[in-house]
């Protein structure tokens, strides 16, 4: 599968992403939002739509939705909720409370690992429908024998983050969602769980050919639930686009539904999506505006973002901010160790190495490792030092991931230890005198030679010399010696 | 001037007269008239009975029992009470039973209040005679070939005719206010957000507010305090204290500046004895010292358009939930579309589905600003008009109704003359603002006048007050 799209085309895409606030109630009522519970247990008059009840707006909720409008760097607006009115059983009063033209965050942008900016045209606040489950009839509501609904989920809160049609192919998609996500959980705004649904992807695909800017007439996605299919689907979108218009026919605009089992897009029937939601400003609610105190305290009690936080990684350690080994290190939460490592004065470089190899392949395997950040930054000193090789310094570490204790202790009982400067010069010396004619030919420019020495070296030392430490005296050696005179 | 709710509630408290005695004279007239009335949809004896022997329990054992101790209260057919069907008139909430009480019954059960039952209405409101509801029209105790007026009648006509001291109505377009005067009693819009629409089932909920019916202009001040107030369940209800819709009553009128509105006074259909008395009135006030003049407030004259744009948009989102899924009428079809279809043709009457309608067309895309906006822009221009009259003057003054009350049937075959009802009271909703409705004299044809007071955003205790100076100065009886 291609991440960039179809040969001579540019693939657009813009997400909108469905984040659940962990708040502790609905966003209306005083109803515990909670997953998983049994159905139509956490409702009350409110949630449910009934008649006379009314909306009252939850503080938690709004300052979880200022937290995501700040950490994507929107505007925070005065903002107004509308009803966005259709007929579905999930949806306890036929119609839904969100935001339409005046949203509470808008104009903002996410910073991808690449440093690419993704604009964020708006992120706005509304509610949850329910979940309903249509028995018979291939689970469509038109064909099915008989639904069911379950109300638990109605009225929970959410925020939908809106991108502009700034991504381009399937794996920017991939890599903007997971930043979003990083993004979400730090601030606290939600668990990131696409699983349970808490974070739920809708995409615009269109395509155009390449080197054109014109956008293309895009189709919305649904019904992805995890990034994969949200990969697979933008593909197949994209292929099935191209296919339409080099066929001489059109793209027509329309929602289509994702089908994981066949791995194509089917386009809805019309009936479930010719609506006209007829918004109009919700009169049970007054205009929400944020003060400028409040807006500032949620500013300040944010945690610092993945991409200040690559940054930070980055100028420490010298690599480039858009680093394989910076984004993941970021990514797993190691990004502390290599500042500790820094701030200790210790090789931060070396550090992120050892992080982004190690000890996330470590945690890959184990699904979590603890690590005493002193010990580390121990560790690393130690190997910059040159008291530990750096093959020494990977199995000290995989102790210390697997059980802990100190680098130095590790070391004495796995009888770890470099060579000393001296004690390597005279092995390596005693290596070159035991093998002269291997020698002539080496400082005689036969390079592929270092090997066999280094060899020698690593079997006569067992294993504790450092080896490129060796290859610089050999290749020091030869060079003092002189050319070769034959 | 004393009324029954002062009077019953002193007798109770000082122990005079039982809380149960009061209730079985109300329920003995209900069991003689009501048949002919019909301003109930459901008698409640059973709760009415419990609730008057703990307020005569509280008298007996020296606790508190409330401020509107023993008076017999009736609420209109959409205020929801748990445990107690409530059916906005409509076949489309058959059997449903609220699980929860609106804040103003809580708030009016805690005061000690009786409740003898809910009240007929059109049907979701809508409609100003209260023949459009699905279990029959309310009749006007007055003449009973008579409408009571609507859409709050049956709660007007329970007053009128005796069966409660004081009820509850519904007030968006003149709901109180015009069924007031078409049955000779007080009725009071409050100014938007003064009482919670929390347990009310919505209309417009834009345009929605809650007030009272009684025979005095004390009694209903009374009724609204008790009603009145925050409540952090509606969003809409206005923070903090307010002061009491009672606090300026017997002060009289002199000094006050009185504003008779031009349009109004003048409008179309304005039936001569009502303008009459109308004049008769400001003459009243002025004779007892008020300074009254006419003034022109031009954009009344949009705001029965505007209305008819907003409120049906509004309801037609209200109304949605009405759809078989969760609770109420059910009728079945062949798939989810058919079975809202069928549910919604069967359960709602014509004047619901014509306004549905006519709202989500006003609501639909390419037609939004040129209908609901529009709309709204002629609501900022009336609330501008207001201010302007408000600056000059402390309370206005006009009609509250056309004429006294038509025969059933007159207007039911053509919506537009049926709407005209509303045009002296619309634009007290339009702009959030309160009005009052006070009986004043009769018409030519013997039947009740009222007379319309409005007054600024929380203006109620100016209101009250010019009220009671009405109320004080009106002809009893005989014709004008």
């Amino acid at each position: 599968m291609s991440g960039t799209g179809p040969e001579g085309w540019e693939v657009v895409i813009g997400l909108e992403v469905h984040c659940e606030l962990r708040t502790r109630t609905k966003l209306f009522c005083g109803c515990p939002n909670v997953f998983g519970d049994e159905p139509n247990t956490n409702v009350c008059p409110v949630c449910l739509g009934l008649p006379g009840s009314l909306p009252v707006l939850n503080r938690e909720a709004v300052e979880l939705a200022l937290r995501i409008g700040r950490a994507l760097h929107c505007r925070v607006q005065s903002s107004v909720f509308h009803r966005k009115n259709y007929f579905y059983p999930d949806m306890p009063k036929d119609f839904q409370i969100s935001q339409y033209d005046v949203p509470v965050n808008a104009d903002g942008w996410l910073e991808l690992p690449s440093g690419k900016r993704v604009g964020i045209e708006r992120a706005h606040m509304e509610e949850d429908t329910g979940k309903t489950t249509h028995v018979g009839g291939g689970g469509r509501i038109h064909e099915a024998t008989f639904s069911l609904v379950d109300y638990n989920r109605a009225g929970v809160p959410l925020v939908e983050i809106v991108s502009a049609p700034d991504l381009r192919g399937a794996d920017e998609a991939r890599e903007y969602v997971e930043e979003l996500r990083a993004v979400l959980v730090a601030t606290g705004a939600s668990d990131g769980k696409m699983e349970e649904g808490s974070l739920r992807v809708d995409c615009n695909v269109s395509v155009r050919p390449e080197g054109t800017t014109e956008l293309g007439t895009r189709c919305e996605i649904k019904n992805m639930n995890s990034l994969r299919s949200l990969s697979r689907a933008v593909a197949y979108e994209a292929a099935r686009q191209v296919e339409v218009l080099t066929s001489g026919a059109r793209v027509v605009q329309e929602t289509r539904h994702w089908d994981e089992a066949d791995g194509r897009t089917h386009a809805m029937r019309s009936k479930e999506e010719a609506f006209d939601y007829r918004y109009f400003p919700e009169p049970d609610l007054v205009t929400l505006s944020p003060s400028d105190e409040w807006i500032s305290a949620v500013e300040a009690a944010l945690p610092v973002l993945p991409a200040e936080r690559r940054r930070r990684v980055a100028e420490a350690s010298g690599e480039a901010p858009g680093s394989e080994a910076v984004s993941t290190v970021v990514r797993l939460d190691l990004d502390d160790l290599v500042m500790a490592a820094s701030s200790a004065g210790a090789d931060a470089g070396l550090a992120l190495r050892r992080l982004a190899n190690e000890v996330a392949g470590a945690l890959a395997d184990a699904g979590r490792v603890s690590l005493d950040p002193a010990a580390f930054v121990e560790l690393v000193r130690m190997e910059q030092d040159g008291e530990l090789t750096p093959a020494q310094a990977r199995r000290v570490l995989k102790e210390l991931v697997a059980v802990g204790g100190a680098p130095r202790d590790i070391a004495g009982r796995l009888g770890l230890r470099s060579l000393g400067s001296d004690q390597l010069s005279s092995v390596v010396e005693q290596v070159v005198t035991d093998n002269p004619r291997e020698w002539e030919r080496f400082a005689g420019g036969d390079d592929k030679l270092v090997g066999f020495f280094v060899g020698k070296v690593k079997a006569a030392t067992g294993g504790n010399a450092d080896l490129r430490a060796a290859t610089e005296l050999l290749r020091g050696r030869r060079s003092q010696s002189g050319p070769s005179t034959t | 001037m004393t009324g029954p709710v002062e009077a019953i509630a002193r007798a109770v408290r000082q122990g005079e007269v039982r809380a149960v005695e009061v209730l079985a004279e109300h329920l003995g007239r209900i069991a003689r008239t009501e048949p002919d009335v019909h301003a109930f949809n459901l008698v409640t004896s059973d709760v009415a009975g419990r609730q008057a022997e703990e307020v005569d329990r509280a008298v007996a054992e020296g606790r508190d029992p409330g401020p509107l101790a023993g008076v017999p209260v009736a609420l209109k057919d959409l205020l929801c009470t748990r445990g107690v069907p409530t059916t906005c008139s409509s076949r489309v909430l058959e059997g449903w039973v609220p699980p929860y009480d609106a804040t103003v019954v809580t708030r009016l059960a805690e005061a000690g209040a009786v409740f003898v039952g809910k009240t007929n209405m059109d049907e979701f409101a809508m409609g100003s005679s209260t023949e459009h509801s699905a279990f029959g029209p309310t009749r006007n105790p007055h003449d009973l070939s008579r409408v009571p007026g609507g859409s709050s009648g049956g709660s007007a006509a329970a007053v009128a005719a005796g069966f409660a001291a004081a009820s509850l109505g519904s007030d968006t377009g003149g709901s109180i206010r015009q069924p007031a005067a078409l049955c000779g009693v007080v009725g009071a819009k409050p100014t938007y957000g003064l009482v919670s629409r929390y347990g009310l089932v919505a209309f417009a909920s834009s345009l929605d507010q809650i007030g009272p019916f009684a025979l005095t202009v004390a009694d209903a001040a009374m009724v609204l305090d008790v009603i009145s107030g925050h409540d952090e369940r509606d969003s809409t209800s206005l923070p903090g204290a307010q002061p009491s819709a009672s606090s300026r009553l017997g002060r009289g009128v002199a000094g006050l500046r009185v504003g008779v509105i031009a349009e109004l006074v003048g409008a179309d259909g304005m039936a001569p004895d009502v303008a009459a008395r109308v004049e008769e009135a400001a003459a009243a006030l002025s004779a007892a010292g008020a300074r009254v003049e006419p003034v022109s407030v031009p954009s009344v004259r949009y705001g029965l358009s505007a209305y008819y744009m907003i409120a049906p948009a509004e309801a037609s989102s209200n109304l949605a939930r009405y759809d078989g899924v969760r609770y109420g009428l059910r009728k079945p079809g062949a798939d989810i579309t058919e079975m809202y279809t069928a549910t919604r043709s069967a359960g709602f009457g014509a004047e619901v589905k014509r306004r549905v309608m006519l709202g989500t067309y006003a609501l639909s895309a390419g037609y939004y600003d040129a209908y609901y906006g529009k709309a709204q822009r002629v609501r900022t221009l009336i609330i501008r008009d207001f201010e302007d009259a408000y600056r000059s003057y402390d309370v206005l003054l006009s009609p509250t109704a056309p004429t006294t009350a038509f025969e059933l049937g007159a207007k039911t075959a053509d919506p537009l003359t049926m709407y005209l009802n509303d045009v002296c009271t619309i634009p007290s909703n339009l702009a959030g603002h309160p009005a009052v409705s006070v009986p004043f004299g009769r018409g030519t044809d013997g039947l009740p006048i009222g007379v319309q007071v409005l007054a600024p955003a929380l203006g109620e205790p100016v209101m009250f007050q010019v009220a009671e100076a009405l109320e004080a100065a009106a002809p009893t009886g005989g014709a004008a």
